[in-house]
């Protein structure tokens, strides 16, 4: 796989202070790049997603707060002009009506895509997604769905966002039977799973890494494509260890593989991108061959979904297994605000994790 | 008022603040003045299923000198915080205060520290106006140990216990429903206090309110709800998100009253009409009326949803330090130059707090940050996992291989 990387200047929100903090993230990284189109930054490729779905289905909606002036990250600008404020629109300040809007409009056959804006603001959402979203389906003995609802929220760590605007809230939601919960790791990754995921007849949680929203640049093909969901993919093979991840923490993990590689040890490194229903098989496949496990996430390790992985390959691998199953993940407190570079899954952390699973 | 006692607020901080305490007293003493003086309001309150308090507004001299050098400290200090912000120095997200400072200085002024205060992330002035001092506000904005919250919160995060400060919450909204349980318990407790609950505009389109104006209401509690309507959410102006941008009535069962929160006097007016109501009839809403000159956040030039006309207007015609100054030289209470000595006076003593906060040489464990060149300590990195739970339920920490390294924490 041809990954390059290259500084690049503008970064998100200010600027990010990165002592004591060793991951790729600073970089830019670039995936992919056989195929062609143009080079672009996941949150362009997002706008480029919003674009296309408002255009190919006149039934489709963008709503959240201050989407129609672009929101905080410019993942909507110009979508207002193009389609018209009856199609694009602010909504008032209240989580809860957002996503329950969101239901009744999706339920009457229309593709709702609202977005939150900060996953960290997602709670007073929290219960229109796990008992109105999410089981609508089921307990109306499938008379009525809200399948066309997609809910976007940026999740995780820009540097120095502290409590309010670094979570990864992600394993709340993979424990709601009834929703999918996907999130990229790059531009075209974005681009081609926000349009599964509006044109999937179920309800979604997109998390996009929102560090990644002008750090991360690939290219980005222009024409309406999706990449299917619930389908993992090898993005490092690999022969002593497999790595799990999803989002931004990939591009950590990768670096972690590199340099392991450097002292001989052969990773495989996988990205889930549906974290419900995930793609079981290929991670079992790869362990098969490996006999490792590691996973790591931003969020914290005590009920994270690395422990969901690790319970399952464990069921299915158990006697394949040369070394317990390793998750390098944030630690279980809060996340902190000047600690931040403590508490985050480094790519020093994966390391070590590495070599003591490969030497245990 | 607290924040011209700056020295006395916290025994730990005074001989820190040596230096700012004497070039304060050095001054000659600031008006003492306290002859009754009755001053008009701006405007007249407009009341919603309640009567309106005078327009009559008692106040003093001193009060009046006071309002203008607590005013000037605030403004000061959330431009030097832009700064600082600005040469990094301040991490995470911040919100600064300046065009608001009459709300937090006519609130203070008309209840005492008995009474609870709650608000939202824009908590800088208010934590100052219940008695925090410029050392920890910069220490904290600045993730210093000697913060207001030990430098693990940041700008949103501000708390001050001692005087009933409940704190900088950072989910829009959340701190109402807070705030009405902390009305709650005072009921039990008699003591006739009540809890003032500030929240935005913005705020004011979140479902927790209502769920809180209605028990609040069930119960009678003393909870006085404050809209700091400072007229946008974000980028969203109020018209953009309100049916009824009259957030004063939109309590409907509820009593509320609107004011021109530019007002120093006319806010203490109905902070002290207010307290007296919420004890005897239970919840009533006061809508401020208000401006911030800054952006929503640091991100923020706050420039594109309005126009520059519309900010410069606003300071021109109703800026509350303006409109305090205009007061004390018509009575004539001090001169030009007097005012001028005030402002130069915070001015150093702003510059001073933000020194000594970043001071390597003022904290015993100095010596260990010495490699961070001219920063000042940050917390210890243990601190990373106190405060989770309460001492000693077992919280662990993990090396890097989760397994092998383990030790149980404090
Ligand atoms: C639940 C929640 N949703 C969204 C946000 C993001 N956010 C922070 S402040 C803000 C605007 C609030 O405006 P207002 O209540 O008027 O307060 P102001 O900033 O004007 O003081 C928004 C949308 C948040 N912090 N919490
Ligand atoms: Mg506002």
């Amino acid at each position: 796989m041809a990954t390059s990387f290259r500084r690049f200047g503008r970064r998100l929100v200010g600027s990010i202070s990165r002592n004591n903090f060793s991951t790729s993230c600073e970089k830019q990284l670039i995936q992919q790049q056989d195929g062609g189109g143009k080079s672009l930054n996941l949150y362009s490729a997002i706008n480029q997603a919003l674009h296309i779905a408002l255009e190919t289905d006149p039934r489709a909606y963008v709503f959240g707060e201050d989407v129609s002036f672009g929101g905080v990250f410019r993942c909507t600008t110009g979508l207002a002009d193009r389609f018209g404020k009856s199609r694009v629109f602010n909504t008032p300040l209240c989580e809860q009506g957002i996503v329950g809007f969101g239901i009744g409009l999706a339920a009457m056959g229309n593709r709702a895509i609202a977005e939150i804006q900060f996953a960290d603001y997602i709670f007073p959402a929290f219960d229109q997604i796990v008992n109105e979203a999410a089981k609508f389906r089921y307990r109306s003995g499938n008379q009525f769905n809200c399948g066309g609802l997609t809910i976007r929220a940026p999740y995780g760590a820009v540097g120095h966002g502290g409590h309010y605007h670094s979570q990864s809230p992600e394993a709340f939601f993979c424990h709601v039977p009834g929703l999918k919960v996907v999130i990229p790791r790059s531009p075209r990754q974005a681009k081609g799973l926000l349009l599964s995921c509006i044109r999937d007849p179920n309800p979604i949680v997109f998390f996009e890494p929102k560090w990644l929203y002008r750090l991360s640049i690939e290219e980005v093909p222009e024409d309406d494509y999706m990449l299917p969901l619930s389908e993992a993919e090898v993005i490092r093979e690999g022969s002593d260890i497999t790595l799990v991840g999803w989002g931004a923490q990939l591009s950590v993990m990768e670096d972690a593989c590199i340099d392991a590689e450097k002292e001989g040890i052969s990773c495989e490194l996988i990205d889930l991108k549906t974290l419900i229903p995930w793609d079981k098989e290929m991670v079992e496949a790869s362990v098969k061959k490996t006999g490792r496990l590691l996973i790591s996430h931003e969020a914290p390790i005590t009920g994270g979904f690395g422990a969901e992985i690790s319970a399952s390959i464990v069921e299915r691998c158990f006697l394949r297994l040369e070394a317990p199953v390793a998750r390098v993940c944030g630690l279980d407190t809060p996340f902190p605000l000047v600690f931040e570079p403590f508490y985050m899954p480094t790519k020093n952390k994966i390391l070590d994790a590495i070599k003591s699973t490969i030497n245990y | 008022m607290a924040l011209s006692k700056l020295s006395s607020s916290s025994s730990r901080l005074t001989n820190l603040l040596k230096p700012v305490t004497t070039s304060f007293l050095l001054h000659r003493p600031i008006s003492t003045d306290t002859t009754p003086l009755t001053i008009e309001t701006s405007v007249p309150f407009i009341s919603h299923q309640c009567d309106a308090p005078s327009r009559s507004v008692e106040t003093t001299p001193k009060e009046l000198l006071s309002f203008f050098r607590d005013m000037a400290l605030m403004r000061r200090m959330e431009i030097a915080a832009d700064s600082l912000y600005k040469a990094k120095l301040v991490r995470g997200f911040c919100h600064l205060y300046d065009g608001q400072e009459a709300v937090a200085v006519g609130m203070e002024a008309a209840i005492t520290k008995k009474d609870c205060v709650i608000t939202a992330y824009r908590d800088h002035c208010t934590f100052l106006g219940r008695g925090g001092t410029l050392l920890e506000i910069f220490s904290e904005l600045m993730g210093r140990k000697d913060g207001c919250s030990n430098g693990k919160g940041g700008s949103m995060h501000f708390y001050k216990k001692d005087a009933n400060f409940y704190g900088g919450h950072g989910i829009v909204g959340a701190q109402i429903p807070l705030g009405c349980g902390l009305a709650f318990a005072q009921k039990y407790s008699k003591d006739e206090t009540v809890t003032f609950a500030l929240y935005g505009d913005g705020a004011a389109n979140q479902g927790q309110l209502f769920e809180a104006l209605n028990i609040s209401a069930l119960w009678d509690l003393p909870a006085i709800l404050v809209c700091e309507n400072n007229h946008y959410g974000m980028g969203t102006a109020e018209w953009r998100a309100a049916k009824s941008p009259a957030y004063y009535k939109r309590g409907d069962y509820v009593p509320g009253l609107k004011v021109d929160g530019m007002d120093a006097l006319a806010v203490k007016q109905v902070c002290k009409f207010a307290k007296e109501h919420a004890l005897k009839n239970g919840p009533i809403i006061l809508e401020m009326d208000t401006y911030r000159y800054h952006g929503h956040s640091m991100s923020d030039p706050g420039s594109t949803y309005r126009t520059r006309d519309e900010i410069s207007g606003v300071r021109q015609e109703r800026d509350p330090i303006e409109r305090v100054r205009k007061l004390i030289l018509a009575h004539d209470l001090a001169t030009e130059k007097e005012l001028k000595d005030i402002e130069k006076e915070v001015r150093k003593e702003v510059d001073d707090a933000i020194a000594k906060a970043k001071d390597i040489f003022h904290s015993p464990d100095a010596v260990i940050c010495f490699s961070y060149s001219q920063e000042s300590p940050m917390p210890e990195p243990s601190e990373l996992f106190t405060n989770v739970y309460v001492k000693g339920y077992g919280v662990e920490a993990f090396g890097a291989d989760r397994k092998e390294v383990r030790g149980v924490l404090p």
